[in-house]
């Protein structure tokens, strides 16, 4: 029996057995009641308690069963997995039916049952940063058993082009070691955050300013969804956009000032990534430039300063641990963007600073390294996972140190 | 509340009379001057000045970005409007007994370049399901190549030899080719040859993908947001979840393709490439946005509310599933068209989970390999040839319509449930 057609014998055989519960314990407690008998609870809720003696023990026993399968701990035929389930399915209708009675509290029984529900739910994203953490740390462990963490570190070259005979065991001495430096990786990574920072930091602040202190709430009402709606195009569309209609330009416009560019400049892929941020930056300083006290200008305009002067020198400084945040929180995303730089900027890693050349990213190489036809233990698809570390540390850096400056602003104004 | 802040407030203060004292110097200046005008001082007008100036920069800044907006979807229209249009020729086909074995009989050898291949290699299966047609000849519209389409459309880097451009030239002047709309573009899949390269495979992709996504992040997404705000108790457990939720938003998209990789397909032996390892991924990516959401919507509804039913005899589930749930439920239903709107488009995790691999059929279940429309959009923008390039314009105009439907209706339900109490 294949896992598709187990699943739906599985919720096939426990929904309608679910239901036949619920209807039958609830018709059983209509009729008590009719006999004048008053129940604790409401009928549904003997209804509920039947279900969940349903449904719980059978969901239980084959997860048990498919964790056991998983860890090769004990082989149990699935067909014999499924009719303990059911069985035990049974059992509980039975159980369950045998509580309607007056004295027994259903109510508080099935909310026990539903808190408890409501909890797992809530532990679900902890799984998933565990999930995150575990997956990547683990493969790094294993990536940095063969490269040393320092050359990974400090390394300028990334040639892991011989990774695979290594990995095959057919490396000889004729064959260069793989070299897997991620410096020329994170110089690319920086350099095109930079020149997004560079677009996107003016541009969204000033919108934010514009839409805050001088729009009107009319037209505020407008602005601010059309400006998000450059946050809500998809990165896969900035990166085509990036390839085919910006990169050609930057390169057109490079020649007249008669310099070189390289078709995967990190300019274009920088600029587009700015303008994707502009709508983060915008309206998480439109939030905190609203949230400064009315008192402060007020106070400031009565002693006869322009809007300007006031928005500079009072308005700005209050708000600015928010506007720091918003800014780190920009940061993070620009480091983590994938698609734009996969299709705009190079694949070679290059260690310079001039822009109009071709670089590459960390998340380039995640993808390059993970789509590729290496095998999944080589050196380098596990290289992925390294440089996926790093990246989870950076940004969990920037969004903390961001939650603490918040934390710090609130504290002053509310 | 520290030292730090109240040496700002120091700083802060001491600019506002630095100030104070410049605008009683102009005024006072002002009213030597002369009592009567209205005359101002150099300086106040080049204060005055500023001050404009600090409004258009603003105004410049919002402008650019508009600019942006117009340029970009002028940008995009422009591209992928010829894809809307594709070409056909006319030509006489021999179904011949011949054909049935070598579809290239079919066709006379000066059109057999002309017409689409694809279309070409699907004449023996024709006949095998009508053989009443073998012997017969008839003069039909076929689909052409897509280097001819891309010639009429009069694109550079067609690819089209000279010697077919003529024979092109001369069909058009005795009225054999013309331009219909590009059905095949919305009931095909992926293909080799871009004239019979469509986005239907994928659409249902990302249809069954969001599927996944939503029956997932949805009921896990609200009842953690109900769990957070209406029974948690303050404690260390429940402000790790809450820091934790608000770091996961942050979170890059790739890294949780690293975690459906590692965990769903190499741990738990979830398919590659199916569209269960990639709405599973996406569902823990939607999972904060979610939570978030709901849960602004649920603190949103006033404790009065819960109160009376408190005061009625509900009990805690009582209150927060007949009372507070109803009433904070378009806030919900805007969270979560926001954040399926976010799966959607999205592309990096999916391509980590195998999600980009070459689908030419729409699959038929969710452990089918499939592909998502962000992902076809990608594998076309990374072919060569001339004819796919307007296709993935086309494919990101039918992409950028359905999110922007989606998060406008979003945007409508957050109006209509913005409720004052």
């Amino acid at each position: 029996m294949s896992t598709a057609d187990l699943f739906l014998w599985f919720f096939g055989g426990l929904l309608p057995l679910s239901a036949m519960a619920y209807f039958l314990a609830r018709g059983k407690a209509l009729s008590v009641e009719s006999n004048n008998v008053r129940l604790h609870s409401r009928p549904g809720f003997y209804g509920w308690y039947a279900v969940s003696w349903v449904a719980l023990p059978a969901l239980a026993v084959s997860l048990l069963g498919s964790v056991a399968h998983l860890f090769n701990l004990l082989e149990i035929p699935s067909t014999m997995l499924l009719a303990t389930a059911f069985a035990l399915g049974g059992a509980g209708l039975w159980y369950g039916l045998g509580h309607v009675k007056a004295e027994f509290r259903a109510r508080q029984a099935v909310e026990k049952v539903m808190r408890g529900m409501l909890f797992t739910a809530a532990t679900i994203s902890i799984l998933t940063t565990l999930g995150i953490v575990l997956s990547v740390v683990f493969e790094s462990i294993r990536f940095f058993q063969v490269i040393p963490i320092w050359d990974f570190i400090t390394g300028t070259q990334w040639q892991p082009d011989t990774a695979f005979l290594v990995g095959a065991g057919r490396a000889d001495e004729s064959v260069a070691p793989p070299l897997f430096g991620s410096l020329p990786i994170f110089a690319g990574t920086f350099m095109i955050t930079l020149i997004a920072m560079l677009v996107a930091i003016p541009i969204g602040l000033f919108a934010a300013i514009y839409m805050s202190e001088y729009a009107s709430h009319k037209s505020r009402g407008r602005l601010k969804p059309l400006l998000e709606i450059l946050a809500g195009i998809p990165t896969v569309v900035y990166g085509f956009f990036a390839a085919i209609t910006i990169s050609p330009i930057v390169v057109e416009i490079a020649h007249s000032f008669g310099l070189e560019a390289d078709y995967t400049n990190a300019l274009a892929p920088g600029l587009i990534m700015g303008v994707m941020i502009i709508p983060f930056i915008s309206s998480l300083s439109d939030d905190v430039i609203r949230a400064v006290p009315q008192h402060l200008r007020d106070g400031s305009l009565a002693l006869g300063t322009t809007k300007a002067e006031t928005i500079r020198h009072i308005v700005l400084p209050a708000a600015f641990p928010g506007i720091v945040a918003a800014c780190l929180l920009a940061v993070s995303r620009a480091i983590g963007e994938t698609m734009i730089v996969v299709m705009a900027a190079g694949l070679r890693p290059n260690l310079t600073a001039n822009p109009l050349e071709g670089m590459t990213t960390v998340t380039v190489k995640i993808v390059e390294a993970l789509t590729g036809d290496q095998e999944f233990d080589s050196a380098f698809t596990l290289s992925a996972f390294a440089l996926g570390l790093v990246l989870l540390i950076i940004t969990l850096i920037l969004n903390i140190v961001s939650i603490i400056v918040v934390r710090k602003f609130r504290q002053r104004y509310e | 509340m520290n030292n730090g802040t109240e040496m700002n407030n120091a700083s802060d203060m001491h600019k506002g009379t630095e100030m104070n004292n410049i605008a009683l110097d102009s005024t006072v200046e002002t009213k030597s001057a002369s009592f009567m005008n209205t005359h101002k001082s150099p300086r106040q007008l080049k204060r005055e000045r500023a001050d404009k100036r600090f409004h258009w920069y603003g105004f410049t800044a919002i402008a650019m970005a508009l600019a942006f907006l117009v340029f970009f979807f002028i940008d995009i229209i422009g591209q992928a409007l010829p894809a809307f249009d594709k070409t056909e020729v006319q030509v006489t086909i021999n179904y011949t007994q011949a054909a049935t074995k070598n579809y290239n009989k079919a066709v006379d050898k000066s059109v057999r370049r002309i017409v689409s291949r694809a279309w070409l290699r699907s004449i023996p299966q024709y006949l095998q399901a009508h053989p009443e047609m073998i012997g017969s000849s008839h003069v039909e519209w076929v689909p052409a190549d897509s280097r001819v389409d891309q010639f009429i459309k009069e694109h550079d880097g067609h690819g089209l030899k000279s010697k077919y451009q003529r024979t092109v030239k001369k069909m058009q002047q005795e009225n054999r080719v013309r331009s219909v709309f590009n059905t095949t573009l919305f009931t095909r899949g992926d293909s080799k040859l871009p004239e019979y390269a469509g986005i239907w495979a994928a659409a249902v992709g990302s249809v069954f993908t969001l599927l996944i996504t939503m029956l997932v992040a949805v009921p896990i997404g609200v009842m953690t947001a109900i769990y957070l705000e209406e029974f948690a108790a303050d404690n260390r457990f429940t402000r790790l979840i809450e820091v934790n939720i608000n770091n996961l938003a942050a979170i890059p998209s790739i890294l949780y393709g690293l975690l459906g990789l590692a965990i769903f397909i190499s741990f738990f032996g979830v398919p590659r490439s199916s569209a269960l390892a990639g709405g599973l991924t996406l569902a823990l990516m939607t999972l904060p946005v979610i939570i978030i959401t709901t849960r602004a919507s649920l603190r949103a509804v006033p404790e009065s509310i819960r109160e009376a039913a408190y005061g009625l005899g509900a009990s805690n589930l009582q209150t927060a599933w007949h009372h507070v749930l109803p009433l904070a439920m378009p806030g919900i239903l805007t969270g979560s068209i926001i954040g399926l709107a976010q799966a959607m488009g999205e592309t990096a995790p999916l391509i980590i989970v195998g999600m980009m691999a070459y689908i030419p059929d729409a699959p038929t279940s969710i452990l089918d390999a499939t592909t998502v429309l962000p992902a076809q959009v990608y594998t076309w923008s990374t072919e060569s040839l001339r004819g796919y390039s307007e296709r993935t314009a086309a494919g990101i105009l039918v992409l950028l319509t359905v999110l922007l439907s989606l998060n406008a209706l979003a945007v409508k339900l957050r109006n209509r449930a913005q409720q004052t109490w």
